[in-house]
């Protein structure tokens, strides 16, 4: 079933493994670095409406 | 009306943001699966191409994030139409939340077409018709972010950024039918609901890593939307619940 006859061609690409693996790689890439962003942007969110509200609440209270 | 099969329901964010929230997971689950698939048939099994040898590999992500560049704008248009035609919320939301995921498709789309045309055409760029429309996508996704980020108040940032993205929809038909329209260097479309240019189990690599692309879009798109409701939301006793609870 797999057409490789061994992993050195694989990575090869038939002599285009720069422009095969320079594609995925930086595909990987932003696929790992998005979602990292969305949850460290989603946490900051969090924390900073928390805040927010705990500093309303108190201004209530006094 | 039965309240469970209400989709108006859905709506509103006080009842989309725990579905979302459960939604994700099952997302990202499906999108590993199919992209896991679609890069063993792709990469794996899938035998040579007789004109571009190995180099023709590149499809199995240049097509997928072409097609989602072009799909998540249309999307962002037809939330931009709904938001100014029934002024909801959460149109808005979902417009702005997807533009990031669309910006960054366009931008991989022609970074593997550049990697895809130099050994193939010789060059990594040419302003042909194809590449030129595609670019001028990336900068509309820019354009509206831009946009939408400079208004402070967020209904009339949605309206402005509603209406930049009607306007450039043209744009989506432009970039589909270039290859028809116009002489370019860009080869024809690989895919045909009658008979595809492609050997069957090359198009089953490049279907599985369209879907795996598309899940990815998705969860990375809602767990965006949510974190916008939460800012926009804000004031609201269902955020303020969820602040304080443990469920966020």
């Amino acid at each position: 079933m797999i057409y490789w006859n061994s992993f050195s061609d694989f990575l090869a690409m038939g002599g285009y493994g720069l422009y095969v693996w320079g594609s995925f790689g930086v595909t990987a890439l932003a696929m790992v670095i998005e979602p990292i962003a969305v949850a460290r942007n989603r946490k900051a969110t969090i924390a900073r409406l928390k805040r927010q509200l705990r500093a309303e609440s108190r201004s209530t209270e006094a | 009306m039965n309240d469970r099969f209400n989709l108006y329901r859905f709506a509103s964010p006080a009842t989309f943001y725990p579905l979302a929230g459960r939604l994700i997971p099952w997302f990202i689950a499906a999108g590993i699966l199919f992209g896991l698939a679609g890069l063993y048939i792709g990469m794996l099994v899938a035998p040579t191409d007789f004109q571009q040898g190995e180099g023709y590999r590149i499809i199995f992500i240049h097509v997928p994030t072409s097609w989602m560049s072009m799909f998540i704008y249309l999307v962002m248009a037809f939330w931009a139409a709904i938001g100014l035609a029934f002024n909801t919320r959460l149109s808005g939301m979902m417009a702005q939340a997807l533009a990031p995921t669309g910006a960054l498709m366009a931008f991989l789309s022609l970074w593997t077409g550049a990697l895809w045309g130099k050994p193939m055409w010789g060059t990594w760029w040419v302003w042909d018709a194809r590449l030129t429309s595609e670019l001028i996508l990336l900068f509309l996704y820019i354009g509206y972010m831009a946009l939408v980020a400079a208004i402070d108040d967020a209904r009339r940032a949605d309206k402005a950024g509603g209406i930049l993205l009607l306007v450039g929809v043209v744009n989506i038909p432009i970039i589909y039918f270039s290859v028809k329209w116009w002489n370019t260097l860009h080869q024809g479309s690989s895919v045909n609901l009658t008979k595809s240019a492609m050997a069957e189990v090359m198009l089953w690599g490049m279907l599985l890593m369209a879907l795996a692309f598309w899940m990815y879009s998705i969860a990375v798109a809602l767990a965006r939307v949510r974190t916008l409701m939460l800012e926009r939301e804000r004031h609201t006793d269902w955020v303020r619940k969820t602040l304080v609870g443990d469920e966020q």
